[in-house]
């Protein structure tokens, strides 16, 4: 288990709970976080679930994959602290992860 | 233009799974098909957004990929001989009358069907426009998501945006044409082919074109002219001179022209019954993930179920009075002729 919390583009923030194994893009969409799209499903296919972590987390959930790399070519304004929340397994390790939402996923 | 008007029992709205699997239920009522679609092949988002990545739970499939189950229904639906329209977008449908409906499409063919069956599943793809402050203004005069005539882009000053197969063909297609080319890339690695990649590179080298690292961060220019841009690398920022820009960020699904069909919606799906997959106008029907009812499941196995349903109504619909026998493939010797298994 690990409590997940989004921040929106606008500042609002959404404390969720997901369960390990669970990705942290299922954990948003279960709990209707606005601004993660997931328009594939969770394929890594459409980049439509950005998100930009947190500094301090970004050990914790480890490097891209190539697969995500490639996708986030289709990403708007990635950073050094981009990763498709999909690609992200929720772990013990992880409660506490906070991650922005960008402004536009597109 | 294209002045031929065809003829046909049925046009099918989409190439996806659901659109082939009725080629397949129609064709064994004896209902012919064209099938339109925007892509450039069949398959629908199975092929254009996950082609190699499995599927589960596709019946007595216990896995394949988007690929594989498309060439499958393409197999299965080839004994009915569907004619495909590809790289077209329905713009027009009209209902002229019982068993008379008319079709028009983006590249000027126009279609004459008795019945319809939309199976667009989220739409149609279009260009991804990426979210540039004032892009908007710049679009159609300076910035592009398409090359339909090459000639328009000679002795521009271009910039390419993006690093995948469309991005990379473009580059090398135009290059030749242009006054000067710039790509630009988020990162120095291409998810395109490797031969096009080390073109660009060699034409980087000669000094024929710029290769750029970074994103675009602002659009200048005015008045629909775009003058150059600003960017975004590793290394900070700088600026592109250019008056044409063409950014590839892949396709997205829209739902496009459907909307304005006069058909019923409900949050942009077409809602249908579930005995006949019917719209609010007898004769159109929809099936797959385009529709909406109680307990829809966007599943593809749904919408194979939905196409079965669909084709029973498309022949009466069709053959007002006529008697409709059921019959399995298994066992009936008319509909193994029809599959010209018999």
């Amino acid at each position: 288990m690990a409590k997940i919390t989004f921040i929106e583009f606008s500042g609002t923030a959404h404390e969720v709970d997901a369960s390990n194994g669970m990705s942290v893009m299922e954990s948003a969409v279960k709990n209707m976080v606005p601004g993660i799209d997931a328009d594939c499903g969770g394929a890594c296919a459409c980049a439509t679930c950005h998100v930009y972590v947190e500094p301090d987390w970004l050990d914790a959930v480890g490097e891209r994959n190539e697969m995500e790399e490639d996708m986030l070519d289709f990403a708007f304004d990635v950073r050094d602290n981009s990763r498709l929340s999909c690609q992200i397994k929720v772990s013990d390790a992880l409660d506490g992860l906070v991650v922005k939402v960008p402004e536009k996923q597109f | 233009m294209r002045a031929e008007v065809i003829k046909t029992d049925a046009v099918i709205i989409g190439g996806g799974p659901c659109g082939l699997f009725a080629i397949f239920e129609l064709g064994l009522l004896d209902i012919k098909c064209h099938v339109i679609d925007i892509l450039d092949r069949a398959g629908g988002q199975c092929t254009e957004l996950y082609p190699e990545k499995p599927i589960y739970d596709i019946p007595a499939l216990p896995i394949v990929s988007g690929q594989e189950l498309t060439d499958r229904l393409m197999e299965q639906a080839r004994p009915f001989d569907a004619q495909f329209h590809y790289n077209q977008m329905v713009t027009e449908l009209e209902k002229r009358g019982d068993n008379d409906f008319v079709v028009k499409t983006d590249a000027g063919t126009e279609l004459h069907a008795k019945i319809i069956v939309i199976a667009a599943g989220g739409g149609s793809f279009q260009p991804k426009k990426p979210p540039m402050p004032g892009i908007d203004a710049f679009e159609g005069t300076s910035v592009f998501y398409s090359v339909r005539q090459m000639e328009k882009f000679r002795g521009k000053d271009i910039l390419i945006v993006g690093g995948g197969d469309s991005a990379l063909d473009w580059t090398l297609n135009l290059q030749p044409l242009a006054n000067s080319m710039t790509l630009l890339h988020r990162r120095d690695d291409f998810r395109a082919a490797p031969d096009s990649v080390n073109k660009v590179r060699e034409l980087v080298a000669a000094g024929k074109m710029d290769l750029k690292i970074g994103q675009v961060t602002e659009l200048k220019g005015a008045n629909g002219q775009l003058t150059g841009v600003a960017a975004k690398g590793k290394e900070g920022e700088f600026d592109v001179a250019c008056n044409t820009m063409l950014p590839f960020f892949g396709l997205t699904m829209k739902l496009g022209p459907v909307a304005d069909w006069g058909l019923n919606l409900n949050e942009n799906l077409i809602t249908v019954d579930t005995e006949k997959f019917e719209t609010s106008v007898p004769g159109i029907f929809a099936i797959g993930d385009i529709n909406t009812y109680p307990g829809k499941l966007k599943l593809i196995l749904s919408g194979f179920h939905e196409a079965a349903l669909m084709s029973q109504q498309a022949f009466r619909y069709i053959n007002p009075g006529e008697r409709l026998l059921f019959q399995y493939t298994t066992s009936s010797s008319s509909l193994q002729k029809k599959l010209g298994v018999a």
